[in-house]
């Protein structure tokens, strides 16, 4: 089957991508864009390190197919990082000590970024549900909790 | 002597992580973030059975897959049978980088295919036609050491050996403190265990990976996650027969490791599929190549036998342990030395027997995990310290402090204790979990038996 040509907005920016059938929005972020924010645990959704936010929304971008986000509005890490300095999220994950290999992160990031669009003041339940699919080895999840929490605190107290 | 809190700059003081802001801003590189154009992918064609003679491979299919380079065999690696931990003196070299005309293990790399994508790479290997013999394959640390059982090491055992002693071999790590025999017949209680763990998979977040780059000058720059950059290099040198500064190892960062990171697995093929097609080459492994193929903790099983005093004091313990290396070295040999020094526990027992043994099996190569060899010693030697307080009715606590090493102590294997902190650290735990102690027990201290 012939490539085809995908047109979507990824951090702002319309795009313009020829892609071979069912390539994933990983590979296509990863390998042909070198936007490498977005992990890749697994390729087989079962880790969320590769969560991008589609329409707001996040997904595992290893199994979503490019074809899947035409038209459609695409944010990696990299599209939420400030060009200076750091988000209220990625303040409160420094700070906290949310990370630890970090390969988790930007994922744990991105579904946290979606969480608080939705609901400025999750409950600790609520933040666990939230990163219910994203995998941490280190096993570090508490500092993550926190550092969520934290972040939803400040983020109200700035408005 | 104490230290005035004063003066201490890092002790007790929270310190920003390093690379803390890489990894909230997605911007630490880690080795499959690098991308180099042209750089060809390679899998491994793997064993499917757990024990094998290797007939015959066909790589006539494989070789029609669109973008398929070459592939590589045993005979193309100038030293193929290797050991890890030879770097330390431990031998003979057993473990091939790709299987000669056997495999121990399902899943054992066989050939190594170097493709343009890791599509290509991927399809190539499922055209590889191998015709294996299968041969009966043993699983169980005991059933490996009985007659009878098939023998996986070309020197006719299945267990590592440690040394020579009055000419005879020892099939364990051995460690001999005074006389537990007549210390059992002296005991008023004897109390045995048997422990048993499964091997665990670190399943680090980041699968094993490493990129190899030819350079204009001859050497090759290798990106890796191992957590072990220079003895990884070493390894890597020895297997290729090639000078140590024809490699330049970049690494230090790792997704996750926890001793799953530590064998050399990866970059020595790379490498040599690199000096073969003079391009760059990535393998990374699969998730599934993660779970099934990369070392795990050791399954051990470990039998335990203790002489015990009405009073609680600890005179004798008998140790068997067995740990399954799975079909090769990697580093259990290691892990049971460690495992003898320790499994005698934190206490202090006048007389200790251990024989410990790496045993090996057509399980996949265990090797290093977060204190491998020593935890599964723990977990038995505190499961047993609560057996002997039930079995004579006293305290856990109590038991523990009575048997509790001090400095100037001599371990089983001759070695004099200088830091002890155990019962420090039981005061501690205790006042953190709301236990009140008895005064008699926050009398005690480890540099002073007296109290």
């Amino acid at each position: 089957m012939p490539s085809k040509v995908v047109s979507f907005k990824l951090n702002g920016r319309e795009v313009e991508v020829m892609v071979k059938p069912l390539m994933t929005l990983q590979t296509l972020l990863r390998e042909q864009l070198n936007l490498t924010a977005t992990k890749a645990g697994c390729r087989q959704g079962g880790c969320g390190s590769c969560t991008v936010l589609v329409n707001g929304e996040p997904m595992m971008s290893c199994l979503l197919p490019v074809e899947d986000v035409e038209g459609q509005e695409v944010t990696t890490l990299e599209g939420i990082t400030p060009a200076e300095g750091l988000n209220p999220l990625q303040e409160a994950f420094f700070e906290k000590y949310a990370i630890q290999c970090g390969y988790c992160t930007p994922g744990m990031i991105m579904v946290a970024t979606a969480l608080l669009a939705h609901n400025p003041n999750p409950t600790r339940e609520q933040v666990i549900e939230a990163i219910s699919g994203n995998f941490c080895r280190c096993t570090g999840y508490a500092p993550i909790i926190e550092a969520i929490q934290a972040a939803a605190q400040r983020t109200n107290g700035r408005k | 002597m104490t230290i005035p809190e004063e003066t201490l700059n890092v002790v007790g003081q929270s310190v920003p992580r390093r690379d803390g802001l890489g990894h909230v801003k997605g911007q630490t590189v880690y080795v499959d973030d690098i991308n180099i154009p042209g750089t060809l992918h390679l899998k491994m064609v793997r064993s499917p059975v757990h024990h094998g003679k290797i007939k015959h491979i066909d790589f006539s299919e494989a070789e029609k897959v669109p973008g398929f380079v070459r592939a590589l065999t045993y005979k193309d690696v100038p030293k193929n049978i290797y050991t890890i931990l030879c770097l330390i003196g431990v031998g003979p070299d057993e473990e091939p980088v790709l299987a000669e005309d056997r495999v121990l293990w399902k899943g054992e790399q066989i050939a190594a295919i170097l493709a343009e994508t890791e599509e290509a790479a991927m399809e190539a290997v499922s055209k590889v036609k191998l015709d294996i013999e299968e041969l009966p394959a043993v699983f169980d640390v005991e059933e490996a050491l009985k007659p009878g059982a098939p023998i996986l090491k070309p020197w006719g055992t299945n267990y590592f050996i440690y040394d020579y002693e009055y000419g005879q071999q020892n099939a364990f790590r051995k460690v001999r403190f005074g006389d537990v025999e007549k210390a059992f017949e002296q005991a008023d209680y004897i109390v045995e265990g048997r422990y048993d763990s499964s091997p665990i998979e670190h399943a680090p977040t980041e699968t094993t990976a490493c990129l190899v780059k030819p350079e204009p000058d001859g050497r090759y720059t290798v990106y890796t996650n191992t957590q072990a950059l220079f003895f990884t290099l070493d390894n890597a040198a020895l297997i290729l027969q090639i000078p140590f500064n024809k490699l330049h190892f970049v690494g230090g960062t790792v997704g996750g490791g926890f001793g799953g990171k530590v064998d050399v697995i990866t970059e020595p093929i790379a490498i040599l599929g690199s000096m073969k097609t003079g391009r760059p080459v990535k393998y990374r492994y699969t998730r599934e190549e993660e779970m099934h193929v990369s070392s795990t903790r050791s399954a051990w099983r470990i039998y335990m036998k203790d002489g015990v005093m009405k009073d609680g004091r600890i005179i004798a313990r008998k140790v068997t342990s067995y740990a399954d290396s799975g079909a090769y070295n990697r580093h259990t040999p290691y892990a049971v030395t460690k495992h003898a020094a320790n499994v005698a526990g934190p206490y202090a027992i006048p007389n200790v027997w251990i024989d410990a043994y790496c045993v090996y099996t057509n399980h996949q190569p265990c090797s290093a995990m977060r204190g491998f060899g020593v935890t599964m010693a723990s977990y038995a030697i505190e499961v047993q310290m609560d057996r002997i307080a039930e079995t004579i009715g006293m305290d856990p606590w109590e038991i523990r402090f009575i048997n509790a090493y001090r400095n100037g102590d001599i371990k089983p294997h001759q070695k004099v204790v200088e830091d002890a902190t155990l019962i420090e650290v039981m005061k501690a735990a205790a006042e953190m979990v709301g236990h009140q102690l008895p005064d008699r027990l926050l009398a005690m201290n480890s540099w002073d038996r007296g109290k």
